[in-house]
């Protein structure tokens, strides 16, 4: 077939050390003990007819159209079901076997509607081949008979429909629901001729526990299960192979097109991230991409209040270029900056902080990481000597105990979520760390947290210098590990450091809230279960403290020897896309690609050279130094490459207050988000499916994003960027993105072994990826760490309560985060299908803290902090603790970061979202800010309204 | 207490104490069908939750035990045997009859709530087939007559 589908081997590959040979049909195979004699048969192309198998899940040997012949043995097998032996002479195909295979499929095809010539599934149907396969003819059953052809569709979910009479019930979507995905969503109701796929308690998938993974649509062999837009526009044709855009696992995809129109998007089974896995963002929310609010024209204008005017590129780059130069020749050479995203694909990164280093001449680049995953940076560069993740997902295939701590990977980052939910079905244990239950805490089937330790919100550093306080005085530290790969003396001060009875977890518990004795428990688990491996997000990051959680982290790793292997180490799950590549790529103001500091003379050297310019040595302003220079009069103008500042940053009215003040907002994006309400320049982005690049996922893989249609406005993000250099004076003649990667790779140690030839070639590459590493470095620290002397650094985590505290006027903590269907600020999934399931932000508050204001589900209630107030609907959930609130914030009505305070990281300034002191009420109506801001987007719109369609 | 409230308490109550068990699953929804007649549709989402199960899986192995009953059951419930001398003694049409003349089919009940209909496999009466229980009652040699005319009866019964 021309769309080059991918092979299914019927059952899944097996690991073993010891190697089976047999024959098959005459010819010879080896393979590992424990693989199907299927699988054997299909690795040398004997393909054996099959059904109720499929190579992503377990076999289950219902369909029995796989039979074959054993020499020596009596009766006919299943393949799927029989093991490899030693010595097996095997049969597939005689006269015996195409007889019952035939009767089977005959039995089959009498209670299926033989619609195949209008099938949507024509061309790319199992039972379709298989009849084709064993030849079947004529079918002597009455088709009069009792049969399933006028059952009916279930449309309900948005993206695929379930039609039962082409159902087979091989029961693959149900292995798939429960073995891939982990939801367990679906059963067989019944038996026998009455048994049929029921999601839940035999309803519509929508009102099921689905959350529309599609690993179901994947394994079903017919059209019983299919997506809409197969139904709606027909069999794709041909299929690139590219990276999903929306979060830090990276699911490796093929785009399924039919000419220049994405019909598909379907996991692909080589993903080293996914394995052939996907999420309903991956698999199904890509709508955004051709959504009619896309602006494809660049649009400038002088002033906020004045319409937008489209414009060509070339004037509105040199408008751009010239308003920026203006501005500089005015208020100095630092008075303008640029700000990338965690979003686009490190060569535009890359490229966007040469244009500040060398275009600009100064440092004022930052990346909106700052909001979320600053820290791990920093805490993880401090001790480790890298800043980044130490495993790849697989690891946690490997893990005895897991420990999450302030993150919740079934939403925020599926498809390794689903990962770890079989690997904790298979039987490691867990310990949560988290104010509130997330699902992993007892809501997945088959999975239960040994311990979840409740901790109050803002107190993440004395609960981890408890657990560290445990290993230490219980001696549960690994000795060996500590002398032979660590500074010694940090550790020594650090012992006595956490031995002090200030850090037991009898002391610590007023604090936290944490029953001492879950603290002990969960400290002796996780030292000595075997392989100990920690998983954290932005419950941990997004904190006064944050830097110092992170390093917490380190210090019981090291401590308890749990780094350097499989199924351990320390890792960070990155919320967007590409917030570790775009870290990698220099896009922070202090450090040059690699996490090299400025001030370093010999990288700066290094790139002067190259770049041809002399770079400045010192820091540049990060965020919100940029905001309150902005609000100061001293910084004027802005370079924004697909980031939504005005929704996203905390403090939203601090922010709007900055944007107002600057005299140039250039803003790169696909929708007129909400910071370009602000921008006096609007330069069309392309997306992710309209250009070549790559993406650095959360366990530092290098993956290639692939162009698969051509840029709806004309050019690529990183040529507008190259425009903009070269009218700003700066030169930058690149003709592929390949061409920025060599020179990164020609500039960083890290990444001197990567290229676009290498990762077509294996696919993907994790970084470090140089000589010693030709092919990438899947466990980092194996034998000593990355820091100048090699060995781990412990540092000492005094626990300081954070500023922000209860009062009796606000006396309620609000923390924030975020949910499956949608995708942080939701620019992209709002302009979905995924609305399905999340139509607005609500506020989750415990009844006994509901009951007390009065307050019932769906009340419509007022949230106040010191910064501002806004309007939620209420949600009654016993998910969180009384006296905390929770917020998503995928809807920027709901002004969530309006309540956020400026409060931020020590260390790095990553802004405290997690934390903020509020006061709740029922209230009739929308609060101040929202009022003022609808008024204010109403207008914007407007503006745009007249400046595209008055000429 | 409302009603649902005490099924709901009843359903937790019996799910709680058997839970610990292995294979509590069937244990639990015995004691449920024995205590309530039935395993109503809202108790799914609790045994699911207690035995860290999805709603689907309770609901897979509910639906393939046709002892369980997801409805409660008639008033009065009609067993109507399948088993061999039952079938040669021409129970088939008999069951057709009885279906009809219900318009339910196994496992059914009817709408008024007055019956419930559910095969058995040989009542031990093998002699006087075909044969159906009702209650304690039980009736040799049925035919499409003699069972319109028990049912009128205990119709005006019930
Ligand atoms: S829906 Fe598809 S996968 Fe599921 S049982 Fe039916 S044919 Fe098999
Ligand atoms: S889409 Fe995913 S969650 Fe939903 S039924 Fe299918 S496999 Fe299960
Ligand atoms: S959003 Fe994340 S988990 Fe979902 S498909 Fe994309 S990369 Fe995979
Ligand atoms: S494929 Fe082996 S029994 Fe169905
Ligand atoms: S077969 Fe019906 S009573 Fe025995």
């Amino acid at each position: 077939m021309s769309l080059n589908k991918e092979k299914d081997f019927g059952t899944p590959a097996r690991e073993a050390d010891t190697l089976v040979t047999l024959e098959i049909d005459g010819f010879q195979v080896t393979a590992p003990a424990g693989t199907s004699v299927m699988r054997a048969a299909a690795g040398i192309g004997i393909d054996i007819p099959k059904l109720c198998a499929t190579d992503s899940i377990e076999p289950f040997g219902s369909c029995r159209l796989c039979v074959v012949q054993i020499e020596g043995a009596r009766g006919m097998p299943a393949s799927c079901t029989t093991p490899v032996a030693e010595g097996m002479k095997i049969v597939t195909q005689n006269k015996r076997l195409a007889h019952v295979r035939r009767g089977i499929m005959e039995l089959y095809i009498s209670d299926h509607p033989l619609d195949c010539l209008t099938c949507s599934a024509n061309g790319d149907c199992e039972l379709q081949d298989m009849a084709g396969a064993v030849g079947l003819r004529e079918i002597r059953y009455n088709p009069q008979g009792k049969n399933h052809l006028q059952a009916i569709k279930d449309e309900s979910n948005p993206y695929f429909s379930f039609d039962p009479s082409k159902c087979i019930v091989c029961s693959r979507c149900v292995r798939a629901c429960e073995e891939t995905q982990g939801t367990f969503a679906l059963t067989i109701d019944g038996r026998g001729f009455d048994s049929k796929v029921s999601p839940g308690q035999n309803e519509a998938f929508m009102d099921s526990e689905c959350v529309s993974c599609g690993a179901c649509v994947q394994a079903c062999p017919t059209a019983a299960l299919m997506e809409k837009s197969v139904i709606e526009h027909g069999t794709p044709e041909h299929a690139t192979v590219t990276t999903c855009a929306y979060c830090g696992v990276g699911c490796s995809f093929r785009a399924e097109m039919k000419g220049d129109q994405l019909i598909r998007m379907v996991p692909h089974k080589d993903g080293k991230a996914n394995h052939g896995h996907s999420c309903v963002k991956g698999r199904f929310a890509f709508g955004y991409a051709t959504h009619k609010d896309r602006i494809t024209t660049p649009m400038i204008r002088k002033s906020i209040t004045d319409p937008w005017q489209e414009v060509g590129w070339e004037e509105a780059i040199n408008y751009a270029a010239s308003e920026l130069k203006r501005i500089q020749a005015q208020y100095g050479k630092d008075s303008i900056g640029g700000i990338t995203s965690s979003r686009c694909t490190n060569e535009e990164t890359y490229l966007v902080q040469k244009l500040v280093r060398a275009g600009f001449g100064n440092n004022n680049v930052d990346t909106c990481a700052r909001v979320c995953h600053s820290p791990t940076g920093y805490g993880l560069k401090q001790t480790f000597g890298e800043s980044s993740g130490t495993q790849n997902f697989d690891s946690v295939m490997k893990s005895d105990v897991i420990m999450v701590i302030g993150a919740n990977p079934t939403d925020g980052h599926p498809v390794f979520g689903s990962l770890m939910k079989k690997r904790l079905r298979q039987g490691a244990k867990l310990i949560v760390v988290d104010p509130r239950e997330i699902d992993l805490v007892k809501n997945s089937p088959h999975v239960k947290a040994d311990y979840h330790l409740k901790l109050r919100p803002g107190t993440n550093v004395a609960l981890i210098n408890a657990l560290g306080h445990v290993v230490v005085t219980e001696n549960l530290l690994d000795e060996v590990f500590i002398e032979e790969r660590c500074d010694t003396a940090a550790f020594a001060k650090w012992k006595i450091f956490i031995a002090d009875p200030r850090h037991a977890p009898e002391q610590a518990e007023a604090v936290t809230g944490v029953p001492a004795a879950d603290v002990r428990a969960a400290a002796r688990l996780y030292a000595t279960a075997g392989n100990g491996a920690i998983y954290y997000g932005l419950g941990v990051t997004e904190h006064s403290q944050g830097s110092t959680t992170v390093i917490g982290i380190a210090n019981l790793a090291m401590a308890t020897g749990n780094l350097g292997r499989e199924g351990v180490g320390v890792n960070p799950l990155r919320g967007q896309n590409n917030v570790q590549g775009s870290c990698d790529m220099g896009s922070f103001p202090h450090e040059f690609p690699g996490y090299r500091h400025v001030s370093d003379d010999d990288t700066r050297r290094l790139f002067e050279n190259d770049w041809n310019v002399i770079l400045e040595s010192e820091p540049g302003l990060r965020i919100p130094n940029m905001f309150d220079a902005a609000s100061d009069g001293t910084f004027m103008g802005l370079y924004v490459e697909g980031e939504d500042i005005a929704q996203s940053d905390p403090d939203i009215q601090h922010v709007h207050h900055a944007l107002r003040s600057m005299e140039c907002v250039i803003v790169q994006d696909l929708f007129l988000n909400e910071t370009a309400k602000f921008a006096h320049v609007f330069l069309p982005g392309s997306s992710f499916l309209e250009k070549n690049g790559t993406f650095t996922n959360a366990e530092r893989r290098i993956s290639p994003v692939r162009k698969v249609m051509k840029p709806l406005a004309g050019y690529e993000d990183w040529q507008v960027t190259q425009l903009l250099a070269n009218a700003m004076g700066y030169p930058m003649n690149y003709s592929h993105p390949s061409q920025i990667m060599d020179e990164i790779a020609r500039l960083t140690p890290t990444f001197a072994g990567v290229s676009y030839e290498k990762i077509d070639r294996l696919g993907s590459i994790q970084w470090p990826c140089n000589e010693e590493n030709p092919a990438g470095t899947p466990t980092m620290h194996a034998h000593e760490f990355m820091r100048p002397n090699g060995k781990g650094l412990f540092m000492l985590t005094e626990y300081v309560a954070t500023e922000e505290r209860t009062t009796r006027m606000f006396p309620l903590i609000l923390t924030t985060g975020r949910i499956l269907s949608q995708y942080n600020v939701g620019a992209q999934t709002r302009r979905t299908e995924n609305v399905a399931w999340h139509a607005e932000d609500r506020l989750e508050i415990h009844p006994h803290d509901a009951e007390d204001r009065g307050i019932i589900d769906g009340d419509w209630v007022g949230i106040k902090s010191r910064s501002g107030e806004t309007v939620l609907r209420a949600l009654i959930s016993e998910r969180v603790q009384p006296g905390v609130v929770y917020t998503t914030f995928h809807f920027p009505e709901s002004g969530a970061n309006v309540i956020t305070t400026d409060n931020s990281d020590w260390a790095t300034n990553c802004p405290e979202y997690k934390v903020t002191p509020v006061q709740v009420s029922k209230v009739t109506q929308p609060s101040e800010w929202q009022k003022q801001y609808s008024d204010f987007s109403k207008q914007q719109l407007e503006l745009l309204e007249q400046g595209t369609h008055h000429a | 207490m409302t009603e649902t409230v005490s099924t709901q308490s009843t359903v937790k109550e019996i799910t709680r104490a058997l839970k610990h068990k292995p294979g509590a699953l069937l244990p639990i929804l015995h004691d449920i069908q024995h205590a309530l007649g039935y395993i109503p549709a809202d108790s799914i989402p609790v045994i699911a939750s207690e035995l860290q199960l999805s709603r689907a899986e309770v609901h897979g192995v509910i639906s393939f035990y046709h002892y369980f009953r997801e409805t409660p059951p008639g008033k009065q419930t009609i067993h109507l045997c399948r088993a061999e001398s039952c079938q040669a003694m021409g129970s088939k049409k008999l069951e057709e009859h009885v279906k009809a003349k219900l318009s339910i089919d196994y496992h059914e009940t009817t709408p008024d709530g007055k019956f419930s209909l559910e095969p058995v496999y040989c009542l031990g009466m093998c002699s006087c087939s075909p044969s159906m229980q009702i209650g304690n009652d039980v009736y040799g040699r049925v035919s499409n007559e003699s069972f319109d005319s028990v049912i009128d009866e205990r119709e005006a019964l019930s």
